[in-house]
């Protein structure tokens, strides 16, 4: 009996019909797409973009050179070199992260103890060359100065939860 | 000198070799709107498919992304054609043209509307189902010119399946043959004009549809097989043999392939309605005959072409082969028994 059923099923292309009846079904929904350039799906405030280093409020440099982001990185992204400033505080000489290796997983924003190191919510940045996406110090300071506002708006609204 | 004082001069002005340039001009006539009709037909098909999985389809290039077509052609003329350093020089650039040539020629036997055809020849069947056979050539020659063995594969593959399709096809074709009882295709659309609902007024169901609805199906169905559509696109498998025959072609000698491939569709889908849907005939009494619905029929079925693309999944290999030979071919030659007996009781209804 079963195996007859089965027979008529397959001469009858029973389940061809089912699914046919799915997609064209779906040929009448309303289409997801979100049209990049235009039109953006929204972010969230822990979004892992392009990382910035951040200064205090009095223009002094966060970043105390503990090395735990380095030390932290899974990919190896980060070399830091430091020194003694004049003033007797340590500081770093180099802070390097390359892009090409870093995965975005966001574990030096997490080790750092005095917040320097963030991820931004920018993601559309390109570099031309391969070197283009080797960030120094100085362009990881200087996305920091542009974005201050937004970076200090989204810890404090993630702050409740840590 | 008006306009219609010209076309009536050109005649005299060419002299003997009139008749040869009026075929050139009605050639020139089917395949320069065919060769946009597949051009648009690339952009439906995505269009479609993308509506069916939920997103928009391509709409950048011109208004709603009617420019594609165009773009896409434009891209593929402009890249270079790649001749692998082994491969056989001449039969490599065969292979394209003969699919190309053969998916054109198959067209000069059908007829459009009463009286629109470009031969019409008493043995358009056979001509078509030999025209579509020499298509098959073109793909093997590729496949072996390109001396690679994917190309090799995809060719075996696409010449095993085209040659299992054809019997099922040539048996389904058979049917409709044997209830016209005319191998010429203005003849077999005459057929379908004729019966107890057509003098109803409802010509939609004296159509061959109904009466040879499995073969309608099986026909169908070896269509989508014989242009290697999917589910039925083994021969370009992306997970195994990458493109097939197609593999080391690039420019424009890919795009004769693809334009080979979509006027076979085409042709696929204006066959099924000549055979299966009444041609030009109009589905009810009190609307005129005529070409729109031609074309009509053959939109939808294209459309199914699309649907069932959208929707299965490819088949395994030996599953294509089972369809074809133990499913297809017995359930042919029941029907063929079938229509013989019910030609020969009281009860025919084709004469």
């Amino acid at each position: 009996m079963g195996a007859l059923t089965a027979f008529f099923k397959s001469l009858f292309l029973k389940e061809l019909f089912q699914g046919l009846a799915v997609t064209g079904r779906h040929l009448f929904v309303r289409k997801i797409t979100v049209q990049f350039p235009e039109e953006k799906t929204p972010q969230s405030n822990r979004f892992r973009g392009l990382h910035a280093l951040r200064r205090y409020p009095n223009g002094e440099e966060r970043c105390i050179a503990c090395k735990l982001c380095e030390a932290v990185c899974p990919a190896m992204a980060i070399i830091i070199e430091s020194a003694e400033r004049e003033d007797a505080t340590r500081r770093t000489t180099r802070y390097d992260i390359d892009l090409t290796k870093c995965i975005y997983c966001g574990f030096c924003e997490e080790a750092c103890p005095v917040d320097a190191i963030v991820m931004t919510r920018i993601f559309e940045y390109h570099g031309e060359k391969r070197g283009d996406l080797y960030y120094t110090k100085q362009m990881l300071l200087a996305v920091g100065d542009r974005n201050e506002v937004q970076i200090a708006k989204d810890r404090e609204q993630d702050a409740p939860y840590r | 000198m008006g306009p219609l004082q010209f076309f009536e001069s050109l005649p005299i002005l060419f002299g003997p070799v009139w008749p040869l340039v009026w075929t050139l001009l009605k050639i020139l006539g089917i395949i320069l709107p065919l060769l946009l009709c597949v051009a648009y037909l690339t952009f439906w098909e995505r269009k479609v498919i993308g509506w069916m999985q939920v997103r928009i389809g391509p709409n950048r290039v011109g208004p709603w992304g009617l420019l594609q077509p165009i773009a896409d052609g434009l891209k593929l003329v402009l890249k270079e054609i790649i001749v692998p350093t082994k491969a056989s020089k001449g039969l490599y650039f065969v292979g394209p043209a003969m699919a190309f040539a053969t998916a054109l020629a198959a067209w000069a036997v059908v007829p459009f509307s009463e009286g629109y055809v470009l031969a019409n020849v008493n043995a358009g069947v056979l001509y078509l189902l030999a025209m579509t056979s020499i298509g098959i050539y073109g793909v093997i020659i590729s496949g072996w010119a390109s001396n690679s063995k994917y190309s090799f594969y995809g060719a075996m593959r696409s010449a095993a399946q085209m040659v299992s399709y054809e019997i099922a096809m040539g048996f389904a074709l058979v049917c409709v043959l044997m209830v016209s009882a005319s191998l010429n295709l203005t003849d077999i659309v005459h057929g379908q004009a004729k019966g107890r609902f057509a003098d109803m007024g409802l010509g939609l169901l004296s159509w061959n549809w109904l009466p040879l609805l499995p073969m309608f199906l099986v026909y169908l169905i070896s269509g989508i097989a014989e242009t290697n559509r999917a589910p039925f696109d083994v021969v370009e498998g992306e997970s195994e043999i990458v493109a097939g025959h197609m593999v080391e072609y690039s420019g424009m000698a890919f795009a004769m392939f693809f334009l080979g491939e979509y006027s076979n569709m085409i042709l696929v889908s204006v066959m099924t309605s000549i055979f299966f849907l009444g041609g030009w005939l109009s589905p009810v009494g009190f609307l005129p005959d005529s070409f729109v619905w031609l074309a009509g029929k053959a939109c939808f079925i294209l459309f199914l072409f699309l649907w069932f693309r959208a929707t299965f999944p490819r088949y395994r290999y030996d599953q294509i082969m089972r369809l074809g030979w133990k499913v297809f071919v017995p359930l042919c030659m029941v029907w063929l028994l079938f229509i013989g007996v019910w030609m020969m009781s009281p009860l025919n209804i084709w004469k």
